[in-house]
Parts: C-alpha cells; structure tokens; sequence
C-alpha cells in the first residue's frame, strides 16, 4: 500500500474523544467511579441495573461537564437525558443514558499550537459502560466459550467529545487530541490517561481529490489506545481508502477496527447492520438547565488555558511557534514571564526554557535566579555554555547564579584580553593560520580548542571563531 | 341492593382505628395480625390475592411494635396496622416477582422508599400481592401466579393490575394495600373490588424501589375501605425522596385534616367525554346519581367537556409501552433473575426473554420497539407525546372552572375471566376512564358508590388538577358517605 500523495488528495479527519470525568462517585449513583478494583465491587443497585433502582445525577460531573464546554467556547444549554437503547451483556440496564438531541455543551472550539482553529460540534455527558472479557475462540464475543463482565467502569461518567472534521493530516490529529488532553487536565476535569482508558479517541477518515468540496465516504476507526496508534491508523485508513478510490472501487462507509499489531484497519460493522438505538428522553430525569449564575461562577473559577498562555508568552517574550508552545506546554511560561518581568532578555529565556529546562524540576526555579542568571550571560559574564552548567546546578540544588559561577571560576574574559590570546595562538601557528586563511573550515577547531585550553573552558567559542574570522579579513 | 358474598363479610377494624388501639396499648399489633392470618387461612386459596404471605416477618414485626409500645415509645402513624403491598414493590430480603417467571425467586437488597415509610410508620408487612405481569392488564389474568379473583364474586377479575392488592383488602386480608397505577391500576381494581383507591400526583409518591413500567406515568397509591385510611397512608407514603429525580421538593398534602370539610361552594365537573358511548349504563346512572349527592352537599355540578380525553388511549399505548420496553431491557438473564442457557450471549439472552415473559408483555414490548424505531417516533412516540400535551392543556382549562372533576371508574362492573382476554383491545378499553390523569400527572381517586345490575360495585372517579389532593379527598369523603344512602 502507498502513501497518500497529497497534491492529489486530502485526508478529513473528525475525532470522538471520550474523556472519563474525574469525579468521586458515578454519573447517577453514589458508587465509587475510582478506576480498577476487585472486579464488581464499585457497584450498587443502579451499577448492576436492579429492578427498581432510579438515577439521580452527579453534580460534580455536571460542574465538570460545564468547565469543559467553556474551556472549549461551547454554548452551555438546557439539556436533556435521553436513553440509549441496545443490548450488551458489559450494559446492565440495556440501554445507556446519554444526551441526543441537547446536549449540555454545543457550538465550540479548541485552537491547536499551530494556530488551527478545530470546530467542536458538542461535548455531551454519558455513562460508561462496564468491561466485557470473552474467554476462548477469537476474543470476540461471538465465538467465546464464555465471557466476564467487571461492572465497575459501568456508570462512570464520561464527557463525549465530538470534534468537526477540521483535521487534515495525522499530525494535527495528535496535536488536537494532545491539546483536548490538556485543556481537560487544566480545567480538573479528567487525568487525560489514555492508557488507563480515560480518554478514548474514535476517529472518522474520509478522503477527496483535492480541490472537491463534497466530502468523501468516511469510516470510524475505534479501538484506538494511544497518539502514536492515532498517527498510525489515520495514515493507514487514508491510504486504503485512496488504494480503493484509485482501484476503481468505493468506500463502504462502516466502523472498523485498528489492529495495533498488524498496523491494519479491519471492519468490525458496516452501516447497514448499525444499530437503531431507539433514543428516548429518559423519564426517569428531569431536564437540565444550569442556573446562568452557576455558569458565571464556574467561568470565572476556570485557569488560564493553554491556549491562551500560549498568547500571553508570546506577546511579553516575542517569540512564537513551537518554543512558545513547548515551554507552555512544559508548565514553564510562568516561570519565564516572572523572569522577564525581573529584567531577564525575553530570547534568551525563552532559548533557555526550550533547550536547557527538560527536567521536571524546572518548575521550581526560582525566577529571580533564573534572570539573575540571563542577565549574567547577556551582561558577557557568563559565556552561553557556561550559562547552561549554571542553570541545570540551580535547577538540580537551587542557589544563587553568580556563586555558583565563582566557584566553578566561570570569570568573563574581557574582549582585549581574548583577542591578545588568539593573536598570540595564530603566531605560534603559522601551518594551521595558513590552512585556516586557505578556507579549511576543519581547522577552526583546532584554534577554538587552544584558546579553551589555554583559558582553562572560560572562553566563549562562538567569540573566539568571530575573532578568528576577523584576522583573517 | 345487598351483594351477596362469597367470602366470610364480618367487617374488621378500620386502619386508623387498628392504629390508635394499638398505639394505646388496647390492642396487641400480634392480635390485629393473627385475626388477618386467620382470614388468609380461611379465604386466600380461593382468591389468590397473594404471591407470597409472609407471616413469620409480619409476626416479628408485629412483636417489635408491641415492644415498642411496651417501653412507652411510639411506633408511629400505621402502628400495627398489616399492609399487603404490590409485588412490583421492592422488600429487602422477600421475593419481588413481579407476577413474572423471569424475576421468579429474585429477593432485592434493598426497600422501595415507600416499603421504608410503611415500617417507619409501625406498619407490618403481611405479603406480596399478584399482579398483571409487570403491571401490564386490567385483570389481573396476565400473571404467571396465576390470576386473582374478585372476592364480591369469584368467578369475576378483580381487576388489574393491582388486582391482588384490591382483592387483598376487599376480601378483609389487611385493612391497607399498596398498588401502582400507570393507567388505572389502582383505580380500576378499587372500583371493580369495592374499595378506595387513589392515584396521586405524579412526583408526590417515590418511584424508587417500585419495579419500572412507564415511568412517566407509574405511581405508587393505597387501597383501603375508607377514605380516610386512604388519606393516611397517602401521607405516610408521600412527600419527597432524594432518590427519585421525578419527586417533587414537597411533603404530601395535609389531607387527613381536611377529611371533614364537605364539598360546599366546591365547582364539580361531570366529563361529558366519560359518560356516553362504551360506559355501561347502569354505571353512568350511579356516577349521575354521585353528582346528585354532591349536589346537594353543597357542590355545584355541570357537566364539562375535555375534548382531548379521547385520545387518551391511543396516546397511553404508545408512550407506555415505549417506555415499556427500555424499563424491560434489562430482563436479559445475565446478572439476576431467571437465565436460560444458549451457546451464545445473545443467543442465552434471547432464550431468557422469549421464555421469561409473557404474551401481553411481550405484546407490549413489542408495541413500545416499534413505537421508538427510527422513521416510526415522530408519527408514534413524537405525536403520543403531543397529544399528552394537548391533554394537559383540556384539563388546565377545565379546571379553570372546577375543582375537581367526575366519571365512572371504569366502564362497567367485573367481568368474567377470559371474557377480554382474547382481545387486547376490548381488554385496554376499561382504563379509558383512568389513562388520561396518568398522562396529565393528576390525581384521582376510585370511591365505591354502590352497586350495578349485577348487583358487583361501581367506582366513582374524582378528578383533580395537579397537586388538588386536598379537594380531590374532600369530595371523596362526602361521595363515602352518601353511597350508603343513594
């Protein structure tokens, strides 16, 4: 199978994440919603569907419904429960409570790093279901000896998120689900982990010559269970659907399934045999419609998103793309912001925060420290390399910049004192001054590495190939 | 007219009287029992009112009343008095079958909130009535148990679906019952056995622990032989539970109080739609003669149209069976109840099901997938769910203009087993009376008022606006009285 040639053909992509809320007990039970546990013992008489047994909703996982919908610009409205119908063993009542037709948050949107804008259709609260484990055959219910049910997921509740086919490439599908993941985890609404299930990515691929406008068959990619599978199945997906287009054949549009070890898409249902899900408002609900004061106080109680960190570290720092980004994403703009503002150079913060911050402490530096420290360097006290061991033994053990530089002897060399000691180098080394001033690059660091030696590393290197560069005219 | 009864017709205590004697210590709450055991021993085989009599419970309730009243505290409103409750009524412990074979020998962990208020209020549990399976029949035929029989005529239905908690009171098994009405279920087997019967507002009783049907609709209420015992246990029963979202934020209206107020300056409607075509004459002619009796308490009485009630049914056998049918779902043999194996889940699920429940389930299951099925809801459950509205809407306006509202119970008097059995239609039919206050929310109440031809009982039916309990048990309480003497 080829790639997609993309002068020929576009790739549309719409992503269903489901986020599981974090709250303490179930969406319509006093259950615990904790993940794991012995199997069905974070049940109750709702959990395992018991005759007689009503819902009453959460309002902990309305709160945290409504944090999403507006970090993610949706309109909070009335809503309403409405029942979904089908049969499933891992579904204890049969049919899963869920919003159809209103859903709580409508109408929204996520900017990504690169700027994209992606349209969010709506944000909908659910219930999960529990976990069926099929014995034996082929680990499908259909020909299993027997299958188990662990009915502590079932009741969870879960914020389905349905994105706008905005997305053109598996690139901006990652960095899309990589942003929900960190909108979600900023407002407190979920732990964003998709390894324990948390958050849960379907994926809709379709694909059109470029240059169509009527969008192509899609299908639903499920069983998705980290970015990188993500990446994988959408490239995977567009390439097959284009193989079928360009063989003369037609996409069927039907869900199918990615097989993590094959690399493959496979069909699990096509969309004649889908489902009639029979949705009905749930009698046993009333409507929800949040008190607009409820709203405003939750607005209010929002942090500032990624988002528009992002904005803010790159209007007071004048940087942008993927520095801005990576240093927000690492939790660093805080930091650097207080640094700027105690008179550290926006670009060589931000430089710093980019390539010399990995390490999770970095947060905790102190940001009078860290300017302290810029300031050293951009003053020529500290040369950039020395900087960088200055920085990662404050990060490692705190301290003041300027004693720990002393006690390594990071000492600036004054600019008249470098250039006696290049002059003096170049003399004791007619043979390679010849071979530099002839354009052997190669040998610039053998003259580099004599003035370090001589300076004991105090040298800045970069000042000594421009001194080089100079003599030679 | 005197009925002549097939039963022994000594008349027991009422409940409030049983509850004030007990409270007092004049009277043992074991005597009140054992006198009710000996009724069930003499009259039960013949009238299956019960699927299950739990007499060892009930005499060790009885015991920790009378030990309650020994030490000086009070064991509460219903102190002592037996209450047989509707087996789709969830007891902690004590089978709850729902006249289904696929619930057989289920025993929940846990109380209806209203089973709950019952114990707080010292009442003692004496057993699970049958039923129509699931709730679903106006005869109380359709029950895996077997059926019910009328005990002012044995070869009569009491009614449904609560038939054996009106046989059960009827026949002086327990002074009090407990039913559901989704449609009339309370109502129609009151009138049919000769008791009260009352179908509260929607919202004013917990449905918590009371085995789902048609949610929207169902509606826990008390039979009793008097109006009064009725209203007692409305408050008893009543008032709000944090654990049924559809329960109003209110305690039951103070009704009791109110029982004495008679009906004048009430404004009494008589539905003109309830009265004609398909309402037995003799009945009509004894709903006329009630409104004469009001009349002339006081109450001024016209007739009144309420044009959408006739849509009341067609509306009722689309939005109940919808529901129906997703309450039901969860009947699949996989975590409770009765499995029946097959090589595949959903294979051992269809099994369970087919096996499980029966025709008039099953019909109505039916009936409710089809209603919901995609292309089919907006011209079935969509338009059912309009005419609820333009129901509601009729009443609001008539009851601009009265109080409450009169018509028969049902259409006629009980009938004989299997004479509506093998015609659905005929068999919905006698609810056409009780559906529409089920779709509405409303409130209404079934008064014995004498008999028919066949010498068997009439029910009145008093209609009221949404949370109009008070005037509904006013009118009640004057119709009680004056049944004797009209």
């Amino acid at each position: 199978m080829s790639g997609v040639d993309p002068d020929r053909w576009e790739v549309v992509i719409g992503l269903e994440v489901h986020a599981e809320l974090a709250t303490r007990t179930k969406l319509f039970s006093s259950a615990t919603a904790e993940f794991g546990g012995e199997p069905n013992t974070h049940v109750d008489p709702l959990t395992l569907g018991l005759p007689g047994s009503l819902p009453v909703l959460n309002v902990q996982a309305v709160e945290l419904a409504i944090r999403v919908g507006l970090a993610l610009n949706c309109t909070v409205q009335r809503s309403v429960f409405a029942r979904k119908n089908y049969f499933y063993p891992d579904q204890p009542k049969n049919y899963q409570i869920s919003q159809f037709d209103l859903p709580i948050n409508a109408d929204g949107w996520l900017e990504l790093p690169s700027g994209q804008v992606v349209g969010i259709e709506r944000a909908h609260l659910e219930e999960d279901t529990g976990k069926s484990t099929h014995v034996g055959g082929g680990g499908r219910i259909h020909d299993a000896q027997y299958s188990l049910v662990d009915l502590n997921r079932a009741g969870v509740p879960l914020l389905e998120i349905v994105g706008r086919p905005d997305l053109r490439d598996a690139e901006g599908a990652r960095a899309y689900v990589s942003e929900l993941r960190a909108v979600l985890v900023a407002v407190g609404a979920s732990d964003g982990k998709m390894e324990e299930g948390s958050l849960r990515v379907d994926c809709n691929v379709s694909v059109r010559p470029r240059g169509a406008e009527e969008l192509g068959t899609r299908c639903e990619i499920k069983n998705i269970n980290s970015l990188r599978s993500l990446g994988r199945a959408i490239d995977y997906e567009a390439a097959r659907q284009v193989d079928l287009i360009t063989a003369g054949e037609r996409v069927v549009q039907e869900t199918r399934h990615w097989n993590e070890d094959d690399g493959r898409t496979h069909t699990l249902r096509s969309k004649e045999e889908a489902d009639d899900y029979r949705y009905f408002p749930d009698p046993d609900l009333v409507e929800l419609d949040p008190d607009p004061e409820w709203v405003e106080r939750i607005r209010s109680s929002l942090p500032m998103l990624p988002a528009q960190r992002r904005h803010r570290l790159a209007e007071r720092s004048g940087a942008a793309g993927d520095a801005v980004a990576l240093v927000v994403e690492r939790g660093l703009d805080d930091l650097c912001l207080a640094a700027i503002d105690a008179g550290a150079d926006p670009a060589r913060t931000l430089t710093h925060a980019e390539h010399n911050l990995a390490d999770d402490r970095a947060q905790e530096l102190d940001p009078a420290a860290f300017a302290a420290l810029v300031r050293m360097e951009t003053d020529g006290a500290l040369t950039a390399t020395q900087a960088k061991t200055v920085l990662a033994e404050l990060v490692a053990s705190g301290g003041d910049p300027a004693a720990i530089a002393a006690e390594r002897g990071f000492e600036a060399m004054d600019t008249s004192e470098l250039e006696g000691m290049v002059d003096g180098i170049i003399a004791a080394n007619p043979d390679e001054w010849q071979r530099y001033c002839d354009g052997d690059a190669k040998i610039t660091g053998f003259f580099v590495g004599q003035v370090m030696q001589a300076t004991g590393g105090k040298a800045d290197g970069k000042a000594v190939t421009a001194l080089l560069a100079a003599r030679r005219g | 007219m005197t009925v002549e009864r097939a039963l022994a017709d000594v008349p027991l205590a009422s409940a409030s009287a049983t509850a004030s004697e007990v409270r007092s210590g004049s009277r043992s709450a074991a005597d009140v029992l054992e006198e009710r055991l000996e009724r069930i021993g003499a009259d039960e085989e013949r009238v299956h009112a019960f699927n299950l009599v739990t007499a060892d419970g009930a005499r060790a309730q009885a015991a920790a009343v009378d030990a309650l009243v020994a030490s000086g505290d009070d064991p509460g409103p219903l102190a002592g008095v037996p209450v047989a409750v509707k087996d789709n009524l969830c007891t902690r412990g004590v089978a709850t079958t729902c006249s289904s074979r696929i619930l057989a020998g289920w025993e929940p962990p846990y109380d209806a909130t209203v089973v709950s208020r019952l114990q707080r209020a010292g009442a003692v549990l004496v057993g699970k009535t049958n039923l129509d399976e699931f709730a679903m029949g106006s005869s109380t035929e359709h029950s895996a148990t077997g059926p019910t029989r009328n005990p002012h005529d044995l070869s009569r239905v009491p009614g449904g679906s609560s038939g054996g908690s009106a046989a059960a009171v009827a026949a002086g098994f327990a002074p009090l019952a407990l039913g559901s009405d989704t449609g009339g279920s309370i109502r129609q087997p009151a009138a049919l056995c000769g008791v009260v019967g009352v179908k509260p507002t929607y919202g004013l009783v917990s449905r918590l622990g009371l085995v789902a049907f048609g949610s929207s609709l169902d509606q826990v209420g008390p039979f009793a032989t008097t109006v009064a015992d009725a209203a007692l246990l409305c408050e008893v029963i009543g008032g709000h539970d944090p654990g049924d979202s559809t329960s109003l934020p209110q305690e039951f209206p103070s009704v009791v109080e109110h029982l004495d107020d008679g009906v004048d300056g009430l404004r009494v409607g008589l539905v003109t739609e309830m009265m004609g075509e398909g309402i037995a004459e003799d009945v009509a002619a004894r709903v006329r003669v009630a409104a004469e009796a009001l009349a002339a308490a006081g109450a001024t009485v016209e007739e009144v149209s309420v044009p959408a009630v006739s849509f009341g049914l067609s509306a009722y056998y689309l939005v109940a069976p919808a529901e129906a049918s997703s309450n039901l779902a969860r009947y699949d043999g996989v975590r409770y109840g009765v499995r029946v194996d097959a090589p595949t889940a959903g294979e051992m699920m269809e099994a369970t099901r087919t096996a499980g429940f029966g025709d008039e389930v099953k019909r109505r299951i039916m009936l409710g997938t089809y209603a919901l099925s995609a292309g089919y809801y907006d011209a079935f459950y969509g338009k059912a769910l309009r005419v609820r509205t333009l129901i509601r809407a009729d009443f609001d306006a008539a009851y601009e203009r009265f109080d409450v509202l009169l018509s028969p119970t049902s259409p006629t008097t009980a009938f004989a087993f299997g004479d509506k059995t093998a015609d659905p239609l005929q068999m919905y039919l006698n609810d056409v009376c009780t559906i529409p206050t089920n779709l509405a929310g409303h409130p209404a109440a079934s008064v014995p008022f004498g008999v028919g031809a066949d010498g068997l009982p009439v029910g009145v039916q008093v209609m009221a606006p949404a949370l109009g309990e008070v005037a509904m048990f006013r009118v009640a309480a004057v119709l009680e009285a004056s049944a004797g003497a009209s």
